[in-house]
């Protein structure tokens, strides 16, 4: 059994449950006073004012906010008490629109994407509209949680799904300090479980790739001697193979800006964050070709601008309205939050981007 | 003045020891960067000397880096704890080897 770390935003009825709070925490104090540039100001140095959206590549799904799991840095503030769920009609719309765009890549997220109750039939109806790469955002304990998800690793192989798991680290006491007591062992028993199927073997085309966030306040270190280290660890201590690891940097928002906050680490946070800029990696920044949809079925940039209740720039705002010609080239939402997607080799939800 | 010798905020000023000696500070940080660099040492075996270096120095603004550099390549508290101690352990050896010394003086004079 695993021990929530602790309770969401909402359900501690936190001041920053309130997006217009976040926003105004991440522009006044050391962005008003010039201290730091804003991120605007900083990506006009180099003229990439505005961000411009390409043609869309991936289509990011949030499927819902519940979770089993209530991690400490969570940027959906996601956890059992979030009662937001997708339906199945917006699903529907979703399909529609994944047969006509020119998306490769459908990403499914939450919350806990499984703990949706339409989400199998979702996965069955989605994998045959034939899209290169779809990816379901698994948190691994969700597949020892409960009798009626053991056979997940089976569901996922027969669908061809590429699982993407979120891995803090390869000991237990840093995991479990990010996501709860008894989290490392429940995430072991399921890669090994997801192994035992064929995930994540060297020559399987069944992918398996783990995401590794920084458990506190400071930036992750270089992808490929973070992914050799896990590899390494993982399988002198369990015998679990992974494909890729994508090392990702902890936005300031939601209860990761609630953690930088209540630890007094939010401004040398936003330091190493600006002093870390890369105008290189605003070039491949995921914004720019991927759309994040959430639950009820409205359109954003990223995921994270959905958790900040920043809606895209554009006429058509719901799924139900999508129009490729109205999308492709609006100017991309950004905050101060967005230098953590610029900071050294860059940050995505498939890695370093630069 | 500010009101204590060591203030947190001052290690973000270090790049500005190039504005009074530019020639000096640039050949200083590019060296600086050399030596931190994948090599015959891995960077992450090269933090832990320089965490274990920063204590036997005892400079409270390389503690503060190289305790973030440690974690941002994912090094254990563990590990960082066993750097340390190798740097106090040469510290206290290097106190006591001295004892050797005093022996001598002890055995010549009084011997």
């Amino acid at each position: 059994m695993t021990k929530l770390k602790t309770q969401s935003l909402k359900k501690r009825q936190s001041d920053l449950a309130n997006t217009n709070k976040q926003l105004e925490i991440l522009s006044n104090g050391i962005f008003a006073n010039g201290e730091l540039p804003t991120f605007k100001d900083k990506i006009a140095e180099t003229n990439q004012f505005p961000l411009k959206a390409k043609p869309l590549e991936i289509l990011q799904i949030n499927v819902g906010y519940m979770c089993n799991q209530v991690c400490e840095h969570c940027h959906v503030d996601a956890g059992p008490d979030r009662k937001e769920i997708m339906t199945r009609e917006t699903m529907q719309q979703i399909l529609d629109v994944v047969k006509t765009t020119g998306a490769h890549t459908l990403d499914l997220t939450g919350g806990a994407p499984e703990m949706n109750p339409n989400f199998r039939w979702f996965v069955e109806e989605a994998s045959q509209i034939g899209v290169k790469d779809f990816i379901v955002r698994s948190n691994l304990t969700i597949i020892r949680a409960n009798k009626k998800y053991y056979d997940l690793p089976e569901f996922f192989k027969k669908h061809n799904i590429h699982v993407v798991s979120s891995m803090p680290h390869w000991t237990r006491g840093k995991t479990d300090k990010q996501r709860g007591e008894g989290v490392f062992d429940m995430s072991i028993k399921a890669l090994q479980e997801l192994n035992a199927v064929g995930y994540g073997m060297p020559d399987s085309n069944l992918k398996l790739d783990l995401v590794y966030n920084p458990s506190g306040a400071f930036l992750p270190g270089d992808q490929a001697s973070m992914e050799k280290d896990f590899k390494k660890a993982l399988m002198e201590d369990f015998g679990i193979q992974f494909h890729n690891l994508f090392a990702i940097t902890n936005l300031p928002i939601s209860r990761f800006l609630d953690y930088l906050i209540a630890s007094e680490n939010y401004e040398d946070y936003m330091y190493s964050l600006v002093e870390a800029y890369n105008p290189m990696a605003v070039e491949n920044v995921m914004c720019t070709n991927t759309l994040s949809v959430s639950w009820d079925g409205y359109l954003f940039d990223c995921d994270f601008n959905q958790m900040l209740d920043l809606p895209v720039n554009s006429k058509s705002k719901h799924i139900s309205e999508y129009k490729t010609e109205l999308l492709e080239g609006r100017n991309i939402v950004i905050s101060q939050h967005c230098y953590g997607c610029t900071a050294g080799a860059g940050s995505s939800c498939q890695g370093t981007v630069a | 003045m500010s009101k204590t010798y060591y203030d947190p905020a001052d290690l973000r000023k270090f790049g500005k020891i190039t504005e009074w000696s530019e020639e000096l500070g640039n050949k200083f940080f590019e060296y600086y960067g050399k030596v931190f660099e994948e090599g015959a040492l891995s960077a992450r075996e090269k933090s832990l000397i320089a965490l274990a270096v920063a204590h036997t120095e005892q400079c409270p603004y390389c503690i503060d880096a190289y305790t973030k550099d440690g974690l941002q390549r994912g090094v254990t508290k563990e590990e960082m704890m066993e750097a340390i101690h190798v740097g106090a352990a040469i510290k206290s050896g290097a106190t006591l080897v001295h004892g050797v010394q005093m022996m001598n003086k002890v055995n010549k004079l009084d011997g």
